[in-house]
């Protein structure tokens, strides 16, 4: 009888505590909705004077500004919305079909370098042996500039989606490695020895105790993935013959820079946007499954 | 405890489905791609291009898009090239039957041991220009001396080297001339930041015309600039051919399937000529980034350095081959003089073919037609 009036009182306690978190998080949303919109207002702000400045003095150092090297963020923003072309769809249709067509491969890369990087965790955190003669390579492998794999994996795989999808996940399984090792090795000492009294098995004891105390970690990781799987996949497009996508409108656009400055930058803009989108849908994923993870429920 | 699992259970199940969904988009759009090839009984072969799309290919996606490959029995995948991708380096190593270069590029590829031949030479004249100011006073390659001049590196510095000496100056020589390593884009010449900027007669020359000039507040214009062309100089190179790997090439059913490839590609080139505003439509479908009033520049400047086609199009010029050869030579892109580099009987058989059937091989007429440029070559 107690036990259960003491779980009411826990229920009550966290049902009040849940309405207190519901108002905070509205006003909270709302600050931070504020700080962000003055960020990049600031921003933007900073753009602009410098590039006031910098026509009014006429600079030369570090390089001269002009509506070629600078141009107005609101004219970078009227180019999406212009035809990209005479009779054409307009810039912003064209871009966004590119950045779904990245996206695509992206995602397909992330998905493959989280679950090779989250078993590599596994694994290694099964071994100290392993662990000793693996992770140097691994470590050793991000330090290879992208730029000299790409080439290779078109060579191995043929040009094509599949290596754009690889070498988005050569980007991302590296920190969804360490960071699930190092999650995995943060279980309590104190709970792994109480697994270890119940007799409970490796494998018990790796998904009821490990991989939960590893979310947070995990996550984290993640949300650098997400962002370096979007870089990936558009670094990926160009050796592998890819048009379609992010990487060969930007390759496009910086051939004609100097006619035509604004196109690069809204290409940038919307790639930053797709980068992000990756982003939030972490963020996303993590308050829904991290929120009835034990360590957050209990 | 139930709770958590049942969380998790979705969770994966989610991610499961998310990636098995775009796995099977995209690998639904390339299997039926191969079925398309092989239904049809098409012999599928892959032209690796030397660049991005854009006008300076247009022949082979009129040829694409015309019907004229699938009418010669081929379904060609026209691959698109980019900074890091060599076409040799793609043919050589089986990716693709064909490929497009400057002909100097393929000497060097041969000249280290690649087993590479040319089959076409489609440009007979080199498109290679500098650009100075109208103001500058500069109109010969002698009146370079001591000044800044942009060209490319990495092998497309040779024709302007080649006419630097012809002239007695030596690139090389700090006192004699300063050149400078030039980026994509026109800058450094809007600028003013050199004296001489590289320009190809179909690209750069073009961006220059499509930037306002701030002297008038208009549009640059010719009258506003010199054009000193290479092939004027008599240092002009061998630009875009087509080669294959020798090996491929010695059988002969290969040889047969690369005569019916060039076949269709010069009925592609004959179509751009013919009807150049269609072909910058079939380039722009293709390219949907690309600025168009440039596309339209690039297509009339193409056909200018194809036609008119005295031998008929694609067939190689000794003399022409020779020179280019020579220039290679001297700026030590090969160290022996090359043998066997190309065989243009695959070329004349196709124009052979062509001509029986009373198509216009040569473009004798043929005459550029006016093209507006705009701002930012919308």
């Amino acid at each position: 009888m107690a036990h259960a009036e003491s779980a009411v009182a826990a229920g009550r306690g966290v049902s009040a505590r849940r309405s207190a978190v519901g108002q905070s998080a509205w006003t909270g949303a709302a600050a931070r909705a504020l700080v962000t919109l003055l960020a990049l207002a600031a921003l933007w702000g900073l753009w602009e004077a410098y590039r006031w400045i910098g026509v009014r003095t006429e600079l030369t150092w570090p390089f001269p500004v002009d509506d070629v090297t600078m141009p107005h963020i609101h004219s970078v923003f009227q180019a999406l919305f212009e035809p990209s072309r005479v009779n054409g769809p307009l810039l912003i249709t064209v871009l966004l079909e590119s950045a779904w067509f990245t996206a695509k491969e992206a995602l397909l890369g992330f998905a493959l370098g989280a679950t090779i990087g989250f078993a590599i965790g596994i694994v290694l955190a099964h071994s100290r042996l392993l662990q000793r003669g693996f992770l140097p390579y691994i470590v050793a492998s991000q330090t290879v500039p992208i730029l000299a794999i790409a080439p290779m994996v078109v060579v191995w795989l043929k040009s094509g989606w599949l290596s754009v999808a690889v070498i988005a996940a050569y980007l991302t399984f590296f920190p969804v490695t360490i960071n699930t090792l190092r999650g995995l090795l943060s279980a309590d000492p104190r709970a792994l020895e109480l697994m270890r009294s119940y007799a409970a098995s490796p494998w018990s004891v790796l998904w009821k105790l490990r991989v939960p105390a590893a979310m947070p970690y995990l996550f984290s990781a993640l949300k650098v993935s997400a962002t370096a799987s979007v870089v990936g996949a558009i670094i990926g497009e160009l050796p592998s013959s890819i048009q379609d996508g992010l990487g060969g409108a930007i390759l496009n656009f910086a051939q004609y820079y100097s006619i035509q400055p604004t196109g690069l930058w809204a290409t940038n803009l919307v790639a930053a946007l797709l980068g992000i989108a990756f982003f939030a849908a972490v963020v996303v994923a993590e308050k829904l499954l991290v929120r009835r993870a034990p360590e957050n429920v209990a | 405890m139930q709770r958590r699992k049942l969380g998790w259970g979705v969770a994966l199940a989610v991610v499961a489905s998310l990636a098995v969904a775009v796995w099977a988009g995209m690998g639904g759009s390339a299997g039926a791609a191969t079925e398309r090839g092989s239904g049809g009984g098409l012999t599928k072969v892959t032209l690796q291009l030397k660049w991005v799309t854009q006008a300076q290919f247009a022949g082979y996606y009129a040829a694409k898009a015309k019907g004229f490959y699938k009418g010669a029995g081929l379904d060609v995948n026209l691959k698109v090239g980019g900074p890091d991708i060599t076409p040799e380096q793609v043919v050589a190593s089986g990716q693709a039957e064909f490929g497009i270069d400057w002909l100097p590029a393929l000497l060097a590829a041969r000249d280290k041991g690649g087993d590479l031949v040319n089959i076409a030479q489609v440009f007979t004249r080199s498109g290679m220009t500098e650009v100075t100011h109208r103001d500058s006073g500069i109109t010969k390659i002698s009146q370079l001396r001591g000044k800044k001049v942009g060209v490319w590196c990495c092998g497309n510095e040779n024709e302007l080297f080649a006419a630097l000496v012809k002239n007695g100056i030596d690139p090389k020589k700090r006192g004699d001339v300063t050149i400078v390593n030039q980026p994509f884009d026109m800058n450094l010449f809007l600028q003013r930041k050199v004296d001489a900027a590289a320009a190809m007669t179909y690209n750069e020359l073009a961006q220059v015309l499509e930037t306002k000039n701030p002297k008038t507040g208009k549009l640059y214009t010719l009258a506003d600039l010199n054009v000193i062309r290479m092939s004027a100089a008599g240092t002009g190179m061998l630009e875009d051919g087509v080669f294959v790997g020798g090996d491929w090439i010695s059988k002969t059913e290969n040889q047969a399937t690369a005569k019916q490839f060039l076949r269709a590609s010069f009925r592609g080139w004959i179509y751009c000529r013919d009807h150049q505003r269609e072909c910058v439509d079939i380039v722009l479908a293709n390219g949907p980034t690309l600025p168009a009033g440039h596309q339209a520049w690039q297509m009339n400047e193409i056909n200018a350095l194809i036609w008119p086609a005295p031998r008929g199009i694609g067939v190689m010029n000794a003399t022409e081959f020779a020179r280019t050869a020579k220039i290679a030579q001297q700026f030590k892109v090969i160290r022996k003089a090359p043998s066997g580099a190309y065989r243009a009987d695959l070329a004349q058989a196709a124009v052979k073919s062509l001509k029986t059937q009373r198509v216009n091989v040569n473009g004798a007429r043929w005459r550029r037609i006016k093209v507006t440029l705009r701002e930012g070559g919308k």
